[in-house]
C-alpha cells in the first residue's frame, strides 16, 4: 500500500455495542456443537426423501450383488439349453432366456455383483486421483502443476482400448473384476483432475480464501477446508455418472473382444452379447440395461443429494 | 465389431479364386448377360489390403480378391470349382513329378509388356527367395531348388521357350496343377522387379480389370478397377468395372447393401444371419463354402492322450449336438460337419465309416466318458480357447454349456484377446487348452485339409498329431496320378481320423451373401467370392 | 503471457518423449507374434519369421527397438505400416477425417448439454429438469454401439435422412449422423454438469447483486451466470475432445469412417508398433494444445484467473 497516503482517523459515532442487540447475534456461541460442514450436510440431507430412496435403492442393489442367492434360486451358468434361446418367461424364469439358453434374471441377479464392484472400483479410482492430482495441481500451481498436469496429459493420450488390450492380455490369468476396473480407470481420471483443477484455479481467488490466508491458516488447511468442499461440486457430477460410464465401458470392451470372459456373469458381457440380435429379441439386450439404469439413477440421486447439502451457498437459499 | 481380419471367413487367408487341373475344358464360361448396362460400375464389399499388392505377399481375403480381380493365371474356377485354364493352354505329365505348362502366345500386361513363360519363371522365383520375405513363400516349397535355409534358385522351373516352361517338384504330387490358381502363383510383368514397393501400391497385371489409374487404391477406402479391353480370357467382364469399398466390420458393408449404397455383398453380419434371407429374397445366398470349422485337442494335455484320450474325444464329439448350434447360434449359416473336408470338394463323402462318431448322442457320450474315467478319473474344466476380436464366442459358449449339461463336467471358453496373442500360443505350443480351428481351402482338394494339417511335421499340424499310418497313406495318394484313386486313400486317411480324433470336426461354414435390385447374374465361387466379371446391372 | 506460452509448448518435450515410451512399452508388452498372426490359420515355417522379424526390428530387445524408432523420428521417417504405405500418409489421411467428426461431435454436445443443462439449472426441480435426467440416463446407459447401431437402423436405412456409412472421401454431411451419435456419449456429462455449475453460480452474490440492481434476467442469464458456469464444461469438452480423436473407434467401425479410431485400433490389434505410437505422437501434440488453449481460455471467462507468474 503506497505510504504517503494518510487515513482520517475515523470517527465513532454510534451506540457501545453492549447496548446494541447486535450483541446477541455477534456473541460466539460457546456451548452447543460447533457448525460443521459435515455435520450441517447430513443434517440437511436426512430430511430428503430423495435420499432414503436412493440410498435404499443403493442398499438393495449391494444386497443383491453380495448375496445373490436370496433372489435366486437358478443358478446363472449351469443348464443353458439352447433350445430356449432368446425364449420368453416361462415358470421360474420370469425374464424369459438369452440366446445361450440361460435364465436372463439369473444372470442379472448373479451379475450385479461384477457390474457393480467395476462401477465402485473404477469410480473409487478415478474420484481419488482425480482429486489428488487436480487439487494439488489447480491449488499449488507453478512447477507441481506443469508436473502433475503433464503426467496426466501423458495418462490421457493413451488410447483406452489400447490400455485394455495390452491390460487384460498381460494379466489374462486373472482376467477379474480388479484387472478391468484398473484397465478402465487408470487412464480416465486425468478428466476428473483437469476439470477439479479447473474449479480450484477459480476458487482459489475468493474472498473466504484470501480471508483465511490473512488468518495464517496454512495452505494446505485452507486447501482441504475451504477450497476443496467448495470445488467439488463438478467432480461429484463426474464421478457418479462415470459409475454408469464404467459398467457401460465394461460392455465395450466385451464388445471389442477384451472384456471379461463369458464365465464371468456381468450385466455388460451380457448386453455386448445380446447385441447380435438386437432386431430379433431386444428385450436380451434391454433387461440388463435396465438393470443398469436403475443402479446408475441410484448413485445420480445420492450424488446429487450430497451435492446440494455440500453446497452452503445452495443451501442457504432454501 | 466383426473386424474381417483374420477371423472366421478370412480364417486361412486368401483362397484366392484361380485353380486348375490339367487340361480342362478351356474357359467359356459367363452366362451372357441379361439386361444389363455395360458400362455399369459394380460395387461391392472388401477389406484393406493388410499387404502391398504383390501376389506372393498376399495371403488374405482383402488383398487376394483385388488381385484375382486384376491378374489372369494360368487357370481359374467356374461357379462349380471347376478349373477352368485361364492363360494356360495346357498342363500335362506324366508322373506327377515333372509338369510342362504351356501358355496362350500374344499376351500382354496392361503396360504392353508381354506375358509369358519367363514372367511366371521370374515372380515364383521371386516369391520363393528367402530375402524376399514373401508370406507364401511356402506355396513353392515343394518345387525343387526350394530351400527355407538361404536364397536359393528353383531349379526345378526351366523355361522351354516364349510359351512353355517346365516345373519339376521334389517328389509326385498330383494335384499340383489344382495349386495353380492360387494367387501366389500369378506372373508379374518384368517392371515389377525394378521397384516392387511401387508395383505393390500400383500393381499392373493382366485379368478382366485394371487400377483406375495411379492412385487409384485409396487406403482404407476403396480401389477402383476399370476393365481392361485387352482381356480375352473366360472371365471376360459383363460390366464397366469394379469398386471395391473397404469396410472395416461386416455391420457397416451390411447396413450399406440395406441403404442402397452397396451392389454386391459376400459377408453378412452375425446380427442379420437370421433375417437377411427375408430381407433380400432370391437376392441372397447360403451355399456351402470350403471352410472347415473345428476345435484341435492337442494329445500333450493330460488325459487325452492314449485309450483314454480316444475314449475322451470321442465322448465329446458325440456331447456336441451340431444341428442345435447350427440352427440356433449360426441361424442355418452353418452345415454339420460329416468329415474332416468340406462338401464343395471333389471326392466328398458324407458317410465315411466312422464317421457316425460325430452322431449327437448324449447316453453314449456319458458312457464313453465314464470308461475313460475308469482308466484315470477326470478333474478339472474342459477348456477350449478362441480368439475374441473374431466373433467366435457364441459357438465357443454354446459347445462348452452342451458338455456341461451332457458330460455333466465343468467347460468353458478360454479367449484371448488378439488373434495374434492366441495364434502365437498355438505355434510356440505353450497353450494349455483345447483351441479353436479352422481351415479355408487354399485350392479345391481333398489334400488340402488333409495333408497341410494332419501330417507328422506338417505346417499347420497344431496338434502335434503323429500317425505313421496316415503319413503312408497321405503320400500314396499324392503319388497317385488317379483322382480318384487318390481320393480313395484320402478317405481311408479319414477313417482313421475318426478314430483318433485329432481335431474334433463342428460344421463347415457357408458363403452368405446377397445383392442390390439393380444387379444380376450374381453367382459366387467355391472360395466363397463373387464371380464379379459376370455380374450385370442396369441403372 | 508470452513466456507462459513459451513454457508450456516446452513441456511438450518430456511428454511426447514420455508418453512414446510408454506407448512402446505397451505395444512390446501385447502378448503374442504380430509376424505370426500375418499368416492367419496358417503356421508359417520358423525361418520365415525369423527374416520379417528381422526386418520390423523385432528381434531386438524393446530398448534398441525405441531408439531405433526415435532416430527415425528424428529424420522425419515414421516408418511403414504392414501393408508397405508409410505411416506419415496414413496420419495425413485419417487425422483431417476424424478432426472433423470430433468438431461436429463436440458442436452437437455442446449446444445440445449446455441448453439443456442450463434451463435445467435454471428450473431446477420441474418436469423439463426430471425429463432431461431420464433422458440422459437412458443414453449414458446404453452402450455406444447399442445407439450407433439403431441409429444406423432408423435414421440410415429406415427413414433414409443419412448415407448409411461414411462415403468415399467422408463429406461432411456424411459425418452428421455419427457425430450425433458420437454426442451422446458426453451428452450426460455436459448436461449435468452445466446444471451443476449453473445452479451454483445462481446463488453467488454478484448474481443477486446484478438482480437487484434491476437488471432483466434476460441480460443476467447469459453474460452473469452462464459465462462463469462455463469453466468446468469447457474443460471437460476440451477433455472430451481428446477422447473424441482417439477413442471414436466402435463408431468409426459402425459408420465406416476412415478416421483415427478405426485405423489405430487395426493397428493396435495387429501389433503394428511404429504405427501406434506415431498416432499417439500426434495424438499428444493435439491434447496439449487444446488444453493451453483451455488454460489461457480460463482467464477470459474468469478474469481472476491470471498465469502472468
Amino acid at each position: 500500500m503506497p505510504s504517503n497516503i494518510t487515513r482520517p482517523d475515523q470517527q465513532h459515532y454510534v451506540a457501545p455495542v453492549e447496548e446494541t442487540p447486535l450483541v446477541a447475534i455477534d456473541t460466539v456461541k460457546a456451548e452447543g456443537k460447533p457448525s460443521n460442514l459435515w455435520t450441517d450436510a447430513w443434517n440437511d440431507v436426512r430430511k430428503r426423501p430423495m435420499f432414503w430412496i436412493s440410498s435404499a435403492l443403493i442398499v438393495l442393489v449391494v444386497v443383491i450383488a453380495l448375496f445373490p442367492g436370496l433372489f435366486t434360486q437358478v443358478p446363472p451358468n449351469n443348464d443353458c439349453q439352447l433350445a430356449n434361446s432368446n425364449g420368453g418367461p416361462t415358470d421360474g424364469h420370469p425374464l424369459g432366456f438369452t440366446k445361450q439358453g440361460c435364465d436372463i434374471y439369473s444372470r442379472i441377479i448373479h451379475g450385479t455383483s461384477t457390474s457393480l464392484s467395476v462401477g465402485i472400483i473404477v469410480t473409487v479410482l478415478v474420484f481419488v486421483l482425480g482429486i489428488v492430482f487436480g487439487a494439488f495441481a489447480g491449488f499449488y500451481g507453478g512447477w507441481l502443476d506443469s508436473v502433475l498436469s503433464r503426467l496426466g496429459d501423458i495418462f490421457f493420450s493413451i488410447p483406452y482400448i489400447l490400455a485394455a488390450v495390452v491390460i487384460m492380455s498381460v494379466f489374462s490369468q486373472y482376467a477379474n473384476v480388479w484387472v478391468i476396473s484398473l484397465a478402465i480407470g487408470i487412464f480416465a481420471w486425468p478428466a476428473t483432475a483437469r476439470v477439479l483443477r479447473a474449479e480450484i484455479l477459480r476458487v482459489k481467488n475468493s474472498d473466504f480464501v484470501m480471508a483465511s490466508t490473512a488468518l495464517g491458516v496454512s495452505q494446505f488447511r485452507i486447501l482441504v477446508r475451504h477450497v476443496l468442499p467448495n470445488s467439488i461440486a463438478p467432480v461429484i457430477v463426474i464421478t457418479t455418472i462415470s459409475l454408469a460410464s464404467a459398467i457401460v465401458a465394461e460392455a465395450t470392451l466385451s464388445f471389442l473382444g477384451v472384456g471379461l470372459p463369458s464365465s464371468t456373469m456381468s450385466w455388460g458381457n451380457d448386453i455386448s452379447a445380446a447385441q447380435t440380435d438386437l432386431r430379433t429379441a431386444p428385450q436380451v439386450l434391454i433387461l440388463p440395461s435396465i438393470a443398469l439404469s436403475i443402479t446408475v439413477l441410484s448413485f445420480i440421486m445420492l450424488g446429487e443429494v450430497i451435492r446440494d447439502a455440500l453446497d452452503p451457498k445452495a443451501r442457504a437459499q432454501r | 465389431m466383426k473386424i474381417k481380419r483374420f477371423g472366421v471367413a478370412a480364417i486361412a487367408l486368401a483362397a484366392a479364386g484361380a485353380l486348375t487341373l490339367s487340361g480342362c475344358t478351356s474357359g467359356d464360361a459367363s452366362p451372357s448377360a441379361g439386361a444389363g448396362d455395360s458400362s455399369a460400375v459394380i460395387t461391392t464389399n472388401g477389406n484393406e489390403p493388410q499387404n502391398p499388392l504383390i501376389p506372393t505377399n498376399t495371403n488374405e481375403v482383402g488383398g487376394a480378391k483385388i488381385l484375382n480381380s486384376i491378374f489372369a493365371g494360368l487357370v481359374y474356377y467356374d461357379a462349380e470349382g471347376n478349373p477352368v485354364n485361364d492363360l494356360a493352354e495346357s498342363i500335362e505329365t506324366d508322373d506327377a513329378q515333372t509338369y510342362t505348362i504351356k501358355i496362350k502366345p500374344d499376351q500382354t500386361f496392361t503396360n504392353g509388356e508381354p506375358v509369358n513363360a519367363q514372367s511366371f519363371v521370374d515372380a515364383w522365383n521371386y516369391g520363393a527367395l528367402l530375402s524376399n520375405e514373401q508370406l507364401s513363400s511356402y506355396f513353392f516349397e515343394s518345387i525343387e531348388g526350394f530351400s527355407y535355409d538361404e536364397d536359393s534358385e528353383l531349379t526345378g522351373l526351366e523355361v522351354v521357350d516364349d510359351t512353355t516352361f517346365t516345373v519339376k517338384l521334389k517328389q509326385p504330387e498330383s494335384d499340383f496343377p489344382l495349386r495353380l490358381g492360387y494367387t501366389a502363383y500369378l506372373p508379374l510383368p518384368e517392371s515389377a522387379f525394378e521397384d516392387m514397393a511401387a508395383f505393390g501400391e500400383n500393381p499392373v497385371g493382366n485379368g478382366p480389370y485394371m487400377l483406375d489409374g495411379e492412385g487409384a487404391w485409396k487406403h482404407n477406402e476403396k480401389i477402383d478397377l476399370v476393365v481392361n479391353p485387352d482381356y480375352d480370357g473366360g472371365r471376360k467382364a459383363q460390366n464397366g468395372g469394379l469398386d471395391i469399398i473397404f469396410y472395416a466390420t461386416q455391420e457397416a458393408a451390411y447396413a450399406d447393401l440395406q441403404g442402397g449404397n452397396l451392389d454386391v455383398l459376400d459377408a453378412i453380419p452375425d446380427g442379420a444371419l437370421s433375417t437377411y434371407e427375408d430381407e433380400f429374397p432370391d437376392r441372397s445366398v447360403n451355399q456351402a463354402a470350403a471352410i472347415f470349422q473345428s476345435f484341435t485337442i492337442p494329445a500333450r494335455l493330460p488325459h487325452f492322450d492314449g485309450e483314454e484320450g480316444k475314449l475322451r474325444r470321442a465322448a465329446i464329439s458325440k456331447a456336441i449336438n451340431r444341428e442345435e448350434i447350427t440352427d440356433v447360434i449360426f441361424a442355418g449359416t452353418r452345415t454339420p460337419a460329416h468329415d474332416f473336408t468340406s462338401p464343395v470338394i471333389a471326392g466328398y463323402s458324407e458317410d465315411i465309416p466312422g464317421s457316425e462318431v460325430l452322431d449327437f448322442d448324449a447316453d453314449e457320450a456319458k458312457e464313453l466318458w465314464a470308461q475313460a474315467d475308469a482308466i484315470a478319473p477326470w478333474d478339472g474344466t474342459f477348456q477350449i480357447a478362441y480368439n475374441a476380436d473374431g466373433g467366435h464366442q457364441a459357438w465357443v459358449d454354446a459347445v462348452a454349456n452342451q458338455l456341461k449339461n451332457n458330460l455333466g463336467i465343468d467347460a468353458s471358453g478360454a479367449p484371448y484377446p488378439t488373434f495374434a496373442e492366441a495364434r502365437t500360443a498355438i505355434t510356440d505350443r505353450t497353450i494349455q487348452t483345447a483351441f479353436r480351428t479352422g481351415w479355408q481351402a487354399d485350392y479345391p482338394a481333398l489334400f488340402n485339409f488333409l495333408g497341410p494339417i494332419y501330417g507328422t511335421g506338417a505346417g499347420s499340424n497344431d496338434g502335434d498329431y503323429s500317425n505313421p499310418e496316415v503319413d503312408q497313406l497321405l503320400d500314396e495318394g499324392l503319388a497317385e496320378t488317379d483322382l480318384d484313386a487318390a481320393n480313395a486313400k484320402f478317405q481311408q486317411v479319414q477313417e482313421i481320423l475318426f478314430q483318433d480324433l485329432p481335431a474334433i470336426p463342428l460344421w463347415y461354414a457357408t458363403v452368405n451373401g446377397a445383392w442390390g435390385e439393380t444387379v444380376e447374374n450374381v453367382e459366387y465361387g467355391w472360395d466363397s467370392v463373387p464371380l464379379y466379371h459376370q455380374v450385370t446391372k442396369s441403372e | 503471457m508470452a513466456g507462459y506460452i513459451v513454457r508450456r509448448l516446452l513441456q511438450a518435450i518430456p511428454v511426447l518423449l514420455g508418453t512414446t515410451f510408454l506407448i512402446y512399452f505397451m505395444v512390446f508388452a501385447m502378448p503374442g507374434d504380430p509376424i505370426v498372426a500375418l499368416f492367419g490359420d496358417k503356421t508359417p515355417p520358423p525361418q520365415v519369421i525369423e527374416q520379417l522379424r528381422e526386418r520390423y526390428h523385432l528381434d531386438q530387445p524393446f530398448i534398441v527397438q525405441y531408439f531405433i524408432f526415435l532416430g527415425n523420428i528424428f529424420r522425419g521417417d515414421l516408418g511403414t505400416s504392414f501393408s508397405g504405405q508409410p505411416v506419415s500418409e496414413i496420419l495425413a489421411a485419417t487425422f483431417p477425417v476424424t478432426l472433423r467428426l470430433a468438431l461436429l461431435a463436440i458442436f452437437f454436445e455442446m449446444v445440445a448439454g449446455i441448453s439443456v443443462g442450463l434451463i435445467s439449472g435454471l428450473r431446477k426441480g420441474g418436469i423439463f429438469d426430471a425429463s432431461a435426467l431420464v433422458v440422459s440416463l437412458i443414453l449414458i446407459s446404453l452402450p455406444i454401439f447399442v445407439i450407433a447401431f439403431v441409429a444406423q437402423y432408423i435414421f440410415g436405412i429406415q427413414l433414409g435422412w443419412f448415407r448409411t456409412t461414411v462415403g468415399s472421401g467422408a463429406p461432411t454431411q456424411d459425418l452428421i449422423l455419427p457425430a450425433l451419435v458420437l454426442a451422446t456419449i458426453s451428452f450426460a456429462q455436459i448436461t449435468r454438469l452445466t446444471r451443476a455449475s449453473v445452479i451454483d453460480t445462481d446463488t453467488q452474490d454478484f448474481v443477486r447483486t446484478a438482480a437487484s440492481k434491476g437488471l432483466p434476467r434476460t441480460r443476467i442469464v447469459p453474460v452473469h451466470i452462464l459465462r462463469n458456469s462455463l469453466i468446468p464444461v469447457v474443460t471437460y469438452l476440451a477433455v472430451d475432445f481428446g477422447v473424441l480423436m482417439v477413442g471414436a473407434t466402435v463408431t468409426e467401425g459402425i459408420f465406416n469412417v476412415p478416421g483415427v479410431g478405426r485405423t489405430l485400433y487395426q493397428a493396435i490389434i495387429r501389433g503394428e508398433g511404429p504405427t501406434v505410437v506415431s498416432f499417439v505422437t500426434v495424438m499428444v501434440l493435439i491434447y496439449l494444445v487444446v488444453n493451453l488453449l483451455v488454460d489461457l481460455l480460463y482467464a477470459v471467462l474468469d478474469p481472476r484467473i491470471r498465469y502472468a507468474k
